[in-house]
């Protein structure tokens, strides 16, 4: 379990909203067990993960709408109990993948939350339209819900949610439902909302992108567990697992084992080959080399006149590639050198450079963008 | 003419009162059927789907033994009294109300609810919101309940006693007339009953379509 207590400490003080030993079971089947999990008062947590990792489970019992059968969820340290939940709920904002607009108008939407608690006629009216004009929506007000876009009507689900200036801020995959183009210009906008006025926010995504952009911590979840929560760059650079490696994107991980280590250095075998790499590991631990595709360099190998370049990576494993894939601005190239390396190129580069499957290739990458994960023997 | 009158007043009052009882009933009950989950649900359900195809004259003959001079409920002296009509027609309608409002609000996306609570919503406040969106389908189980009753012959003759000034309706009185072979009066009776259910239906119809618009 890689909970890092000191990137909770450092972002959020006591935390505002936390779950204390959650298990939550369905039809008899364990799908979440979170032993401590908290959002701090002015963080945003991006929880990532699979499909069907559990996330959105966690996210409801944060709301307090799924009781869960073990452990507790605390709000500024209070006990959360069915007497409590309406009360407590009232201090939370939630915003499902769905914006789950009423049949009504769009004005009539965002009050809805504030009419809830009582708050109406002039004093709601303005923070209506407050919110509706800081997501750029409130030329939109008298309109019918039914007759907005998938991007505006996120943006009056979002309005809805903000209004209350809640304590703590729910956000279930708030981007799934807008269509691209409008997409990134509402993650940059929350983005904004989200640094002017900072609330405790817990964001479920199965998007990278997202949680990088929004996240000031990321929290992983993978089968029902909470395997990292960090900082984005540290689950990104430094993913603890093999299973967080893969979902964070490092494409290639090759098992090995430490054969020497010097100065920090550690020469890894790995197959016929060997990697170097920075290690806080001992000689003899198993380990797995992970390695992100964008710090993969390739170079032809056909041409044995060219002299082999002098350069600061340390690591050059030699093989054929297997596979090439458009991903955009970029190809991604398997490459075999025994365990299967995986390189991100751009598309410029694959075209003059002639990549093509089956050719010969060197891979070259620093010793500082290896990360090891320990493994058990 | 006084007796038309009379009789029409009759219909429109008894359909209207066993409506509006089975709304109160049946609403509640098909609001809690649609959003609750428990394990005998299919079985209650497939009951209350029974009970709309429930033919009038068994709820007839049910409220008939019920209300019977030597009957359970005989001392309540109701029996062949437009009380006796409407508690029949009750029975008749508040199963299509249940059906048709649980049906509806069934059909509502079950995210809905979630965020309702999730915006801070009580429970009688998400009921309330749930209820709103599913107007187009509560105002249809309205239309159908009142249509079940104030067309319904059988037991309103059966226990009502089609007693001319006092429990004589629409559909009981034509009966008669057709039996006595007096089809101008039948026919005109009939073009009061189809006028009833146009205007009623009318109304709720304007409303249900009025709603949508929002």
């Amino acid at each position: 379990m890689a909970f890092d207590p000191d990137a909770s400490k450092e972002a959020g003080r006591r935390p505002v909203l936390e779950v204390r030993d959650l298990v939550v079971r369905r039809g008899g089947r364990e799908v979440l067990s979170i032993p401590s999990f908290g959002v701090g008062a002015q963080e945003t947590v991006a929880v990532v993960g699979p499909n069907g990792a559990g996330k959105s489970t966690l996210l409801l019992a944060l709301a307090l709408l799924v009781g869960p059968q073990e452990g507790s969820v605390l709000l500024k340290g209070q006990k959360v109990t069915p007497r409590l939940a309406l009360h407590l709920r009232r201090r939370i904002g939630l915003v499902l993948a769905a914006p789950m607009l009423l049949d009504t108008t769009v004005r009539r939407n965002v009050a809805s939350g504030l009419r809830f608690r009582g708050i109406r006629g002039r004093q709601a009216d303005v923070r209506v339209d407050e919110w509706l004009d800081r997501l750029g929506v409130l030329a939109l007000r008298n309109r019918s819900a039914r007759e907005l876009s998938s991007g505006e009507a996120q943006r009056v689900s979002l309005a809805r949610a903000f209004v209350l200036e809640p304590e703590v801020l729910l956000l279930d995959e708030p981007f799934a439902s807008v269509d691209a183009a409008a997409r990134s210009q509402l993650i940059d906008d929350t983005g904004r909302l989200l640094r002017e006025s900072p609330r405790a926010t817990v964001l479920v995504t199965h998007d990278l992108d997202e949680a990088g952009r929004l996240g000031t911590r990321m929290a992983v979840i993978i089968d029902g567990k909470l395997r990292q929560d960090d900082v984005p760059e540290m689950v990104f650079s430094e993913p603890c697992d093999e299973d967080v490696a893969a979902f964070v994107g490092v494409q290639t991980r090759i098992p090995g084992r430490i054969t020497s280590i010097d100065d920090g250095l550690a020469v890894v075998e790995v197959g016929e080959g060997r990697i170097e790499a920075i290690s806080t590991f001992g000689i003899g631990q198993q380990v797995m080399c992970c390695l992100r595709p964008e710090d993969v360099t390739l170079r032809l190998s056909g041409q044995v006149s060219q002299p082999t370049p002098t350069t600061s990576a340390r690591n050059r494993l030699s093989g054929v590639i297997t596979r090439i894939v458009g991903k955009g601005p970029f190809v991604r190239v398997s490459v075999d050198c025994g365990a299967k390396v995986v390189a991100d190129v751009t598309k410029a580069s694959a075209s003059e450079m002639g990549l093509r499957e089956g050719d010969l290739v060197e891979a070259t990458f620093k010793a500082t963008a290896v990360h090891l994960i320990g493994l058990k023997p | 003419m006084d007796e038309l009158i009379q009789i029409t007043l009759l219909s429109l009052g008894v359909s209207g009162i066993a409506t509006a009882i089975s709304l109160l009933i049946g609403l509640p009950l098909g609001t809690v059927l649609a959003l609750s989950v428990f394990r005998s649900r299919g079985l209650v359900l497939s009951v209350v789907n029974t009970g709309m195809a429930l033919p009038p004259v068994v709820a007839g003959l049910a409220i008939a033994l019920l209300l019977w001079r030597s009957g359970p409920l005989g001392d309540l002296n109701m029996i062949y009294t437009p009380s006796a009509i409407i508690l029949a027609e009750v029975v008749i309608a508040t199963p299509v109300i249940l059906g048709l409002s649980a049906a509806g609000i069934g059909q509502l996306d079950p995210r809905l609810q979630v965020q309702l609570q999730g915006l801070g919503a009580s429970r009688m406040q998400t009921v309330f919101w749930l209820w709103r969106e599913a107007r187009l389908s509560l105002l249809a189980a309205l239309m159908a309940g009142f249509g079940s009753v104030i067309s319904e012959v059988g037991a309103a003759m059966m226990v009502g006693g089609n007693i001319s000034g006092q429990t004589r309706v629409l559909t009981t009185a034509m009966v008669l007339d057709v039996g006595r072979g007096n089809f101008g009066s039948a026919i005109q009776l009939a073009g009061i009953l189809l006028a009833l259910a146009f205007l009623v239906n009318g109304i709720l119809t304007w409303a249900q379509q009025s709603g949508k618009r929002h």
